[in-house]
């Protein structure tokens, strides 16, 4: 099996249009998360993180009209972008194309928009995305609810492995939708304050918007300070579908089947980068997933305090952020914790710290009862 | 890593009113018969008996009707990999919660607003703690399913894995769904995958 290698990327959010901004933002513990009017509550709104869509047109405009392209398609293009532009060597006609999304256009479907509705066809988004750059190859589009981004990584690096092809430009992104932010609230999942993920007083998801892309590659291109993806395993909890499992089984099978994979063991983690959405249910999950593997000591974080839950970016940020956290030797604080609020005594990151850190391990899981867990690892001088 | 033959090992197809089981009529009804008294009638044509399918949705239901048509008396591994495709991913669900953003929005809706949840479903039948994907593609593209087959089986993240196409979008519905093991006397390959698929679309 090749190995595989997370190479250079971006994310378009809230927080900033680089990786960059958005890694500044965490470390002076900015959020996006803003309160946003909607008669659908009884507090008369809802915080979330959400791009401003002038500033987004301003910066697009630089690079194609942005009345031609959907606020999603915006996000993506420009996050690919980023990532061609510093690897102008790659054959685009023998690279992957790999999108993830939950709902892509789906604010398309409300008669207001002047795009039409073939928009909201997750293979057309993927085409607009290939046309632009002109990728040789039929695109892959990666549907799985909130693991969808981390998916797509996981999926590119199998193919890779085998041989299907060398290079792949995974790209993730979702939209706070009318659409998706009427159902969370239908299932009263909607915090009525920032989220607090793993926190006593936690109410619920924030919701957010992002998009982000990677390169994964069989080749490296740093000695030393590549990341490697050791390894990757997904499990479907096989319990229920809106619920998580009250034994954090699927979580708990692919955090051991990507242990098993990499022939390493739980205590060998520096740090650990969990989903964390601040619902009751999903956190106690992860929490007790985390326990029967062993991972109490692990240092732990939620992005969602800073995102709010970009669902199928989420998992593809957080993988970009965790890379990230590995070349820095930075642990970045879990936003908005207040005490300890699952049954398992998990080690929350509370404040910024610099040590070394060289193994890290990314999950996610979402509906449908999908899990994913995926470890990376910084390579040494070789 | 094994690289021991693969088979296709059973097959099903659910379209224009008709079940085919490996190319052979297993229920044709009326064709002017609606999509919600089809589903109801292969239910009981099928002898299903599983409570919580009338609470799924369409796209759902016809999964778990083409799921229990294949593997109903099989003895799968925990380990059995779902990769399912489509075109129009939960789009027929998404047009019920847009049109209900208005009036009351229900959650027994909005959950089947991801296509995975069809994974889940059929991950809670047969108790499948295994790898899930859901690919969207604007055609039934056995290539991409083959080669995906392939890259769980070699890479030993699955023993078997059920694959296929099933697409809803207006009611009108479009299934296909195999069971791939070491077990069987189809090779796996995009040729045949591609054949059968066709054939079930004559």
């Amino acid at each position: 099996m090749k190995k595989t290698y997370l190479l250079e990327d971006a994310i378009i959010s809230p927080l900033g249009f680089t990786t960059e901004e958005n890694i500044e933002a965490i470390i002076q513990l900015r959020s996006a998360l803003r309160f946003h009017e909607n008669k659908r509550f009884p507090s008369q709104g809802y915080y979330a993180g959400i791009i401003d869509a002038d500033h987004l047109n301003s910066v697009f405009s630089e690079m194609a009209s942005p009345n031609n392209f959907t606020k999603l398609e915006q996000m993506m293009l420009l996050a690919v972008k980023q990532v061609l532009d510093k690897n102008l060597q790659l054959d685009l006609s023998k690279t992957a194309l790999i999108i993830s999304t939950t709902k892509g256009n789906i604010n398309l479907l409300n008669e207001a928009s002047n795009f039409p509705k073939e928009r909201v066809l997750l293979h057309h988004l993927a085409n607009i995305i290939k046309d632009f750059f002109g990728f040789g190859m039929k695109p892959m589009v990666i549907s799985n609810a909130c693991i969808s981004g981390g998916l797509a990584v996981a999926v590119a690096k199998r193919f890779i492995g085998l041989g299907n092809f060398e290079h792949a430009i995974v790209v993730a992104g979702d939209l706070v939708s009318e659409f998706v932010v009427s159902g969370f609230q239908s299932f009263q999942a909607i915090s009525n304050a920032p989220c607090k993920p793993f926190s006593m007083n936690r109410k619920g998801i924030s919701l957010g918007e992002a998009a982000g892309a990677v390169l994964v590659s069989s080749k490296s291109d740093k000695d030393p300070g590549n990341i490697q993806i050791l390894s990757e395993a997904s499990a479907n909890d096989a319990n229920h579908i809106s619920g998580p499992s009250r034994t954090g089984e699927g979580l708990f099978l692919s955090i051991q089947q990507a242990l098993k994979e990499a022939n390493v063991h739980a205590g060998q983690i520096d740090y650990l980068s969990a989903h964390g959405t601040a619902t009751s249910f999903n956190d106690e999950m992860e929490a007790i997933a985390f326990g029967r593997a062993n991972l109490l000591d692990s240092p732990v974080n939620s992005f969602k305090g800073y995102y709010g839950h970009t669902l199928g970016a989420s998992a593809l940020i957080e993988t970009i952020l965790t890379k990230h956290s590995l070349l820095n030797n930075e642990l970045y604080m879990s936003l908005n914790f207040d005490e300890l609020g699952v049954s398992q005594k998990i080690n929350i990151i509370k404040q910024f710290e610099k040590r070394p850190l060289n193994l890290a391990l990314k999950t996610a899981s979402g509906f449908g009862g999908c899990n994913l867990a995926m470890l990376l690892k910084k390579e040494d001088h070789e | 890593m094994s690289r021991e033959s693969v088979y296709i090992t059973d097959f099903v197809s659910l379209k224009n009113n008709q079940i085919k089981h490996q190319q052979k009529l297993l229920y044709k009804a009326d064709s002017f018969l609606e999509l919600k008294s089809f589903l109801k009638e292969s239910y009981k044509v099928i002898g299903l008996n599983y409570p919580k399918f009338h609470k799924m949705d369409d796209l759902c239901k016809l999964g778990l009707l083409a799921s229990e048509v294949i593997l109903k008396e099989k003895e799968l591994k925990t380990d059995t990999a779902i990769v399912l495709s489509n075109a129009s991913s939960s789009l027929q669900t998404d047009y019920k919660h847009q049109n209900s953003l208005q009036q009351h929005v229900s959650p027994a809706v909005f959950v089947y607003t991801l296509p995975n949840i069809i994974l889940g479903e059929i991950s809670i039948k047969y108790s499948l703690k295994s790898e899930n994907v859901f690919f969207i593609e604007e055609t039934f593209n056995a290539k991409l399913l083959n080669d995906y087959a392939q890259v769980l089986l070699q890479s030993g993240k699955a023993s078997s894995v059920v694959c296929g196409w099933i697409n809803l979008i207006n009611d009108e519905y479009d299934v296909f769904l195999c069971l791939i093991s070491r077990k069987g006397e189809i090779p796996l390959s995009v040729e045949n995958l591609e054949q059968l698929y066709l054939f079930e679309n004559e």
